[in-house]
């Protein structure tokens, strides 16, 4: 199935840092800068992403309850670092990977300053079932391209 | 278009059209308008894109947040987030 893509979400930073400084803040230092952001009922106590391949990407409230956000895919230290996102648009956890979407950070130094680059891509795949289908026609149509989809899911 | 069409073209009982319907209502994906007896839908793109609007206002805020800890860390020179990233339990 053709899947519509959303444009990703692209940001960019320069900080005074080594690459290797700005790595480590970024992930083992991730509760130190991160602000607002939280799923869980409760206020964020802390914010954690797991400083390896397949670690959790999380959220602890002050009564300390945890929200995964998603894993991380690429752990390649200055460099690049990779973690899926996955939650859905209601703002719950989706442990499916094939919904997940991704955000690639790469850290980039040049003359002892480092240029971060963050892209969030795949935002589509957050919209599972029926929201990937109706994006999915939505370029070429609408409803010719649903039909099909549709009833091609319904006589599986 | 309306219920009546879609299930005319599809190997499926207009009741389960209706409930697909319903489903991707609740979603933002269609929306729907009453035209006498029957209701009208129309597929709208808004759901994903509200996620693509929530995330970019994240992340333009997140950065930042990592620009100013990063300037800050250029002039304490580590101690500060060496502190902050040992609460692990």
């Amino acid at each position: 199935m053709s899947q519509a893509t959303i444009t990703p979400v692209r940001y960019s930073v320069t900080v005074p840092i080594s690459s290797q400084r700005a790595f480590t803040l970024f992930t083992e230092g991730f509760n130190s800068w991160w602000i607002g952001h939280h799923i869980g009922k409760a206020e964020l106590a802390e914010a954690v992403i797991e400083p390896r391949v397949d670690g959790r990407w999380y959220e602890r409230g002050v009564d300390g309850t945890e929200c995964d956000w998603g894993k991380v895919l690429v752990f390649d230290p200055p460099a690049r670092l990779v973690l899926t996102w996955q939650l859905n648009c209601k703002f719950e956890y989706d442990p499916d990977l094939s919904h997940a979407s991704e955000v690639q950070v790469l850290f980039t130094e040049e003359d002892g300053l480092t240029r971060v680059d963050l892209e969030h891509r795949y935002i589509e795949r957050l919209g599972a079932g029926g929201e990937e289908l109706a994006t999915s026609v939505a370029g070429d149509g609408g409803w010719p391209g649903i039909l099909e989809l549709y009833a091609k899911a319904a006589a599986a | 278009m309306a219920v009546g069409q879609l299930s005319a073209e599809l190997p499926v009982t207009r009741p389960a059209v209706s409930q697909h319907l319903k489903v991707l209502k609740h979603a933002g994906l269609v929306s729907d308008q009453a035209d006498g007896t029957r209701r009208i839908y129309r597929i709208n793109p808004d759901g994903v894109q509200a996620i693509h609007y929530y995330l970019d206002q994240m992340w333009s805020q997140a950065l930042a947040g990592f620009e100013q800890a990063a300037r800050q860390l250029a002039q304490t020179g580590g101690q500060r987030l060496r502190s902050q990233s040992q609460e692990e339990t």
